[in-house]
């Protein structure tokens, strides 16, 4: 596994600077004007990065609201029994309901649990492992839609929440299986 | 659904705040969430205008048209209703490899230009179509080799082993994204016959039937293009 991790981390260092040489390389042979082409596509960039704002305003304020309000720590409290029936350490549970919602919310409280109860106790490897094989829904939703302009995203959110849902208890099951 | 939860989430906050009385925090926390918004948007303008900059030379140099043929096999069953040799494979297979390399700052800026070449493809612009609910599936649930941040994180509160939970990662996200393509899947057959590009022909303003997908798209792309992208240009897609 080290040597695996090792080998990954090295191609992802690699891979981007690669990248930058080999496109404009290779289009320049087949006679691409390569900087007039790409002030082209970031001009394009500019512009969509400025119509996703209102989207991600609009987002980002009703999650901000929700988790000052206390309405999270209400809703946990709630489900909170249900975790104690499988002896799962509920102070995880946040966190699968923070995960969907906001990216930098819930790496702060992954940090947060890293922190109090140590990397490698059974509470910091599944926060650990809930928030690194997930990407924020909500976001991912708010941002790629609002980008062109869709506003009726049909099943997407349900799929979306439905595959974290199954990641989270997915990852504390795997984590209680191979730690525990 | 997104109008439901925003408002879920707006009513629930309003009367959990009344009842714990965080009335003030409550009013903070709506203009920190639209400041961060704007910083989050801010933060992505760098990546975006650098990347889509990059990819349309690729895109001129015909290097996404390549990919996509060599991934064949894998996009056919995942986006069955996307033509053949279409731009918008080039970029969805660039936002997975970016994705399960863990370069976040890459995949977005690709996974919006294949919304964006997707949205080209879209009879109704208002209303997702399934090919843009399985890209937005695959990125939800995103596939990731190694958790970087992850790793950073357990290595500054001195794990002993910073790197053990590659593995339970890796088998929580590959279960994540079984789920969500078998839920994309599921909802994709349930909703009946989906709204499809070439439904367009005989309905929209303009068009004319021709022989042959990339004619069709062509036009389709042409008087479509702009919609969406600010400054896009109507590329010819043949």
């Amino acid at each position: 596994m080290r040597s695996l991790y090792e080998w990954i981390t090295a191609l992802s260092a690699w891979i981007i600077p690669l990248m930058i040489v080999f496109i404009p390389l290779y289009a320049a042979f087949r006679k691409v004007p390569v900087y007039e082409t790409f002030l082209s596509g970031a001009q394009e960039g500019f512009g969509t990065a400025i119509n996703i704002i209102p989207h991600l305003v609009g987002m980002m304020v009703a999650i901000s609201m929700f988790r000052a309000s206390g309405a999270m720590d209400m809703l946990a409290s709630l489900i909170k029994p249900l975790f104690d029936q499988f002896s799962i350490p509920s102070e995880v549970l946040p966190l699968g309901m923070l995960r969907p919602l906001t990216g930098a919310g819930s790496l702060a409280f992954t940090t947060e649990l890293i922190k109090t109860f140590g990397p490698d106790s059974m509470i910091g490897r599944i926060a650990s492992t809930i928030q690194g094989s997930t990407d924020t829904t909500l976001y991912v939703l708010t941002v790629y839609f609002g980008a062109v302009g869709i506003r009726r995203s049909r099943y997407a959110l349900k799929v979306g929440l439905f595959s974290d849902l199954v990641g989270f208890i997915a990852a504390i099951i795997i984590c209680l299986f191979v730690f525990g | 659904m997104v109008n439901w939860i925003w408002l879920f989430f707006i009513v629930l906050s309003f009367v959990a705040a009344a009842a714990t009385g965080r009335m003030e925090a409550l009013t903070e926390a709506a203009f920190e969430g639209a400041k961060s918004g704007v910083t989050v948007s801010f933060g992505l303008i760098s990546v975006m205008v650098f990347w889509l900059g990059l990819m349309r030379i690729g895109e001129d140099a015909g290097l996404l048209r390549k990919i996509a043929v060599l991934l064949q096999p894998i996009v056919r069953f995942l986006f069955p209703d996307v033509p053949r040799n279409h731009p918008a494979i080039g970029y969805i297979m660039s936002n997975m490899s970016a994705n399960i390399l863990g370069l976040g700052n890459a995949a977005t800026p690709m996974g919006i230009k294949a919304m964006q070449e997707l949205q080209k493809l879209n009879p109704d612009k208002d209303t997702a179509t399934p090919a843009m609910c399985t890209l937005l599936a695959l990125n939800t649930s995103s596939i990731t080799l190694v958790p970087t941040t992850l790793i950073a994180i357990r290595m500054t509160y001195s794990s002993a082993h910073p790197a053990e939970i590659v593995g339970t990662t890796l088998a929580a996200t590959l279960v994540a994204t079984a789920a969500a393509i078998a839920a994309d899947r599921w909802y994709r057959h349930r909703s009946g016959k989906p709204p499809q590009w070439k439904d367009r022909g005989s309905s929209g303003p303009g068009s004319k039937r021709q022989s042959g997908n990339a004619e069709e798209y062509a036009a389709i792309a042409n008087d479509r293009s702009t919609i969406g992208s600010v400054g896009g240009k109507g590329e010819v897609v043949v």
